[in-house]
């Protein structure tokens, strides 16, 4: 048996989904953009629904969202995106319309549209993607930093007499009657991958639902934020975010 | 027979929205303009039209949501006054700056701060100038009666629509609140969304195998695609400014001073006219419908036969930079205008008017 006899199509154990652009990412190794990235395109292709889904991606890294996953795409000001979503799942109710924000997005500046968003229980999926820094930036402190975490803008650690304390913002999400679905799950191997896909998934069908805004947030890594190695930035993830930010579902109904 | 109504013109621009095929209304309460707002949901549209209201959390919420509405290539619009305005600023130049069309409605109110709820034009500025950051222009319709509000909100759907532009309506509280009759023009149906998938080729509706992915965005990294991007900007700017001036004149033939005012002012100046006009005083209105882009030909036009031009708002003198710009040092262009939500009389503007030409 030749090579050529086992590249055939009923072979193949994995492909790249078509909902992926060819384009090349211009997230730096190691950070968990990609991997969400392709997660989402995965959910897009298994559901079929290519033609019915429009995202809105935040300000930050991710702006850039658009490039990769081959939907149709808004791009919202900082921490406008709920807002966004919205009025464009109201205006087209058929569609599958998520929001992807970073956490000085979501947790920060957008904390109002956020809030009254899921409050109003609007059938969007939220994809909430918390790695405690601003990225695009150039490694400021977020609402979601450690306390002692270094940052560009924390430089000796972050106080918690100076700052405040990290903000749990999942946690307050949870609270709010509109929403049917909140998870926290990370992608830092390939189980918590599969567990993010399912969680995904799970809040794209719900939005079909009519059930309210299903949020999933993933604890992420930002390796050359954190000025760490990709292995060594997860290594850091899942000894000092995880307690932290634990996770699981905190709210299914 | 057309039907006619007695209303508020804040009530106009509710009605007219339902009428005029708008999709959807996102909007935050605002004295003096919360009637816009408290009539679309005392009329329920969602149950006869289809047409969408969502009370926002904020003005800045709101701004967003006709982006994301706008980006579907919906007819969206909002409402709102002076401070409210300067929230959805960020907004504003976010819409220019990707294309997008949407009807803001702001019945402006006394400022700075939270100034007061009495009228006001001191939004002229804000309304012509930018207001948000960047190299962007919005048209801006002012009326200046409730009938006026009706007809803009279609008007200013059609022109945000042949720009992919935000349109402004910039009212002002006398406007808003007064009671007048208006003709109700025949109902405009709202486009279907397979009307909006095959003419609006840019809007998110979901991409097809036969099409590339539509992506509503004003972020362009590369500095010379940026720089293309914003001279098709300056470009549509131009293009507004040689088809779409609008204006109206009353008593300019043989005018030998004009008063320059709009909005309520150009209303209240008609009576100034008259009582010149009683005196033997030449004096002439012009009335601009658009604040940008600017009647500045109509100015030139008039300029030499005039020895005289004074603009006259609720303002501290906006509009009248305007004006001096397109005179351009031909004849002394004198300003009169009260402060703090008080509306002058047409007797206080002609003593104003008289002293200037002394």
């Amino acid at each position: 048996m030749d090579l050529k006899d086992i590249i055939k199509p009923e072979n193949r154990v994995y492909a790249k989904t078509p909902v992926l652009t060819e384009n090349v990412m211009h997230y730096c190794p190691g950070c968990s953009h990609g991997t969400v990235h392709k997660i989402i395109a995965e959910v897009i292709e298994e559901m079929g629904i290519q033609e019915k889904t429009i995202g809105i991606s935040p300000v930050g890294c991710s702006v850039f969202a658009y490039n990769y996953v081959d939907i149709d795409w808004q791009q919202a000001a900082h921490g406008r995106a709920p807002a966004v979503a919205t009025a464009t799942k109201r205006l087209f109710p058929d569609k599958y319309v998520f929001t992807y924000q970073g956490d000085g997005d979501l947790a920060s500046i957008g904390t109002a549209e956020i809030m009254h968003a899921c409050n109003r229980g609007e059938n969007i999926v939220v994809i909430f993607i918390n790695n405690a820094i601003y990225g695009m930036t150039g490694g400021q402190m977020a609402p979601t930093t450690l306390i002692g975490m270094k940052t560009s803008t924390s430089p000796y650690g972050r106080s918690e007499e100076l700052h405040g304390k990290p903000l749990k913002i999942t946690e307050l999400i949870a609270q709010l009657e509109g929403t049917c679905y909140v998870t926290r799950q990370s992608v830092q191997s390939a189980a918590a991958a599969r567990k993010t896909k399912r969680a995904i998934r799970k809040a794209f069908e719900n939005s079909a639902l009519s059930k309210g805004t299903s949020f999933v947030e993933v604890v992420s890594a930002c390796n050359s934020g954190w000025k760490l190695s990709p292995v060594k930035a997860n290594e850091w993830m899942v000894e000092n975010m995880f307690p932290q930010y634990p996770l699981g579902d905190i709210k299914d109904r | 027979m057309a039907e006619h109504i007695l209303m508020k013109g804040n009530e106009a621009i509710a009605i007219s929205a339902i009428r005029n095929g708008c999709d959807g209304y996102f909007g935050y309460p605002i004295t003096p303009q919360s009637e816009v707002m408290e009539t679309l949901m005392e009329e329920k549209p969602w149950e006869t039209t289809g047409m969408v209201v969502l009370q926002a959390e904020s003005e800045t919420s709101s701004i967003n949501m006709l982006y994301g509405g706008a980006s579907c290539g919906k007819k969206v619009m909002t409402s709102s006054s002076s401070p409210g305005l300067s929230l959805m600023c960020e907004g504003l130049s976010y819409l220019a700056g990707a294309e997008l069309p949407c009807v803001v409605v702001n019945v402006v109110r006394g400022g700075p701060g939270l100034g007061t709820i009495q009228p006001g034009q001191g939004d002229y500025f804000q309304a012509c100038k930018g207001g948000g950051h960047g190299d962007y222009k919005m048209v801006v319709l002012a009326p200046s009666s409730a009938q006026e509000m009706y007809d803009f909100v279609d008007l200013g759907f059609d022109l945000s629509f042949k720009y992919l532009n935000p349109v402004m309506i910039l009212a002002d509280g006398v406007v808003g609140q007064m009671m007048e009759k208006v003709e109700l023009k025949p109902m405009k149906p709202r486009w279907s969304d397979d009307y909006i998938k095959s003419t609006f080729k840019w809007a998110t509706t979901g991409k097809t195998p036969d099409r590339k992915q539509n992506v509503i965005t004003s972020l362009a990294l590369d500095a010379a695609v940026h720089e293309r991007l914003n001279y098709k900007l300056q470009q549509k700017y131009k293009q507004m400014e040689q088809e779409d001036v609008r204006f109206e004149t009353f008593m300019c033939e043989d005018a030998e001073h004009v008063i320059v005012a709009y909005g309520c002012m150009a209303r209240i100046c008609e009576s100034t006219v008259e009582l010149a006009r009683k005196e033997g005083i030449k004096l002439g209105l012009l009335r601009p419908i658009t604040l940008y882009p600017f009647p500045t030909a109509e100015i030139n036009r008039l300029v030499p036969q005039l020895k005289t031009m004074m603009s006259v708002e609720l303002s501290a003198g906006q509009m009248v930079e305007d004006v001096r710009l397109a005179v351009n040092g031909r004849v002394p262009v004198n300003f009169f205008g009260r402060l703090g939500g008080i509306v002058p009389s047409p007797e206080e503007v002609f003593e104003a008017f008289k002293k200037e030409i002394k």
